[in-house]
């Protein structure tokens, strides 16, 4: 495998959770209550944790000197490798929640497939995000369940997220070159190996939760080749803004 | 390392137990776990470091002040490597240091994790108050005021408290 298919697959890993940590930050200080609040603001900091270690690797691996911060604040989304999941404005407390838990849940086998990649930093970096995913899973299931079966306000709202959310789905298991090279090489997984077991997992929950997985339908793709929604150009301008005024500035 | 023979892993060691962890100030970085290693050579000293938690803020801290720490007995210079592999856990928490941040008011961690992939229902265990060492308590919520924490409450003594979580 190819140090730039390496770099490129490591991308997306950081990518992924670089975007949904800062998505799930803008809840800072408006959480529903106070608990939640600091629920919220916990897991983004170790998605963005996890982002930090994945993309600092990635620079290393592309071997141009590039390290997490330059990877981070000096790339437009054109070269963002994220999933269009991720990028997603937070929308209501239900939509966050949903999305954090079809994101968790990928996150936590992806990971867990990754304990046993061939690079040592990779499975290093993936053995100590299993058990983050693992809070991080329980704490969306819960309350999923808890909107899902709850009152007719919030089960309306969760299920309208399930349906928006579904068909940004399909592209976390969707396989190209660059995953199948990384699974080959053995740096990486084939995350449509894992796709069932997702489905499974998330369906569980949903079926707890009262709600309804929407019929099958067109699969919306193209983040890992950096075609975006006009979000995430909105998102990154906020995100980068500081860094690119004030090159190298520390504090 | 020019002013004297090496210094040996104890000594080393002993220098290491007085940097505390800058959010739970009763436990120094080794009883905590996140010391690995410290090793002396002609070249200087070499400390081996692992995160509790990826995205922990208090790693940067810890860091500078194992670097003041060594500087103050003129031990150096001092390069600090950070390894994820083995994850660390809670189960590397000695029970001297459990007692110790029992006695500071946060609940010690229980046994680390299961493997259980979508655990549904609400743990069971109970945790016991640090201060009035009920175990009529009640979880408020996983995350607390720090990544490596969760937040409880106390019904007989009607006291929030915090819990270090296991991982």
């Amino acid at each position: 495998m190819s140090d730039s298919s390496s770099f490129q697959y490591l991308l997306r890993l950081g990518d992924d959770r670089l975007v949904l940590g800062h998505r799930l930050s803008e809840w800072c200080g408006h959480g529903p209550i106070l608990e939640e609040d600091i629920a919220l603001a916990n897991i983004a900091l170790d998605l963005i944790g996890e982002a930090a270690l994945l993309l600092k690797l990635a620079g290393q691996l592309e071997g141009k000197g590039r390290n997490e911060d330059a990877l981070s604040f000096f790339r437009d989304s054109i070269d963002y490798r994220n999933a269009l999941l991720v990028e997603l404005p937070i929308g209501d407390f239900a939509f966050t929640i949903v999305r954090q838990l079809f994101f968790s849940t990928f996150s936590l086998l992806q990971m867990g497939a990754l304990e046993r990649s061939s690079n040592g930093d990779l499975a290093g970096i993936a053995s100590k995000a299993v058990k983050e995913a693992r809070y991080h899973v329980r704490h969306s299931a819960q309350w999923v369940v808890t909107l899902g079966d709850g009152t007719e306000e919030s089960h309306a709202r969760a299920q309208r997220a399930v349906d928006d959310l579904w068909r940004y789905t399909g592209e976390l298991f969707m396989a190209d070159a660059i995953d199948t090279d990384a699974a080959a090489s053995g740096l990486g997984v084939d995350p449509s190996a894992f796709a069932d077991q997702w489905r499974a997992q998330v369906g569980e929950v949903l079926h707890t939760a009262k709600l309804t997985i929407p019929p099958a339908a067109y699969m919306q793709r193209g983040g890992r080749d950096g075609r975006h929604t006009e979000h995430l150009g909105h998102m990154l301008a906020e995100m980068q803004i500081v860094a690119r005024s004030h090159p190298g500035a520390t504090w | 390392m020019v002013k004297r023979a090496l210094p040996s892993r104890e000594e080393l060691f002993e220098i290491l137990e007085s940097v505390k962890d800058p959010e739970v100030p009763v436990l120094s970085v080794v009883e905590l776990g996140i010391v690995r290693d410290a090793v002396a050579g002609e070249s200087g000293v070499v400390v081996t470091i692992t995160p509790t938690y990826s995205g922990c803020p208090a790693m940067h801290e810890i860091e500078l002040e194992i670097r003041r720490a060594f500087a103050a007995e003129a031990i150096g210079p001092v390069e600090i490597r950070t390894t994820y592999s083995p994850a660390w856990t809670t189960d590397w928490i000695s029970d001297a240091a459990r007692e110790k941040l029992e006695a500071y008011g946060i609940a010690p961690p229980g046994p680390a994790d299961s493997s259980e992939l979508i655990p549904l229902r609400r743990r069971t265990a109970t945790v016991r108050c640090p201060y009035c060492k009920s175990h009529d308590t009640q979880q408020r919520s996983v995350f607390g005021s720090t990544a490596c924490k969760s937040i409880w409450f106390c019904n007989k003594c009607r006291q929030p408290f915090e819990e270090f979580k296991a991982i």
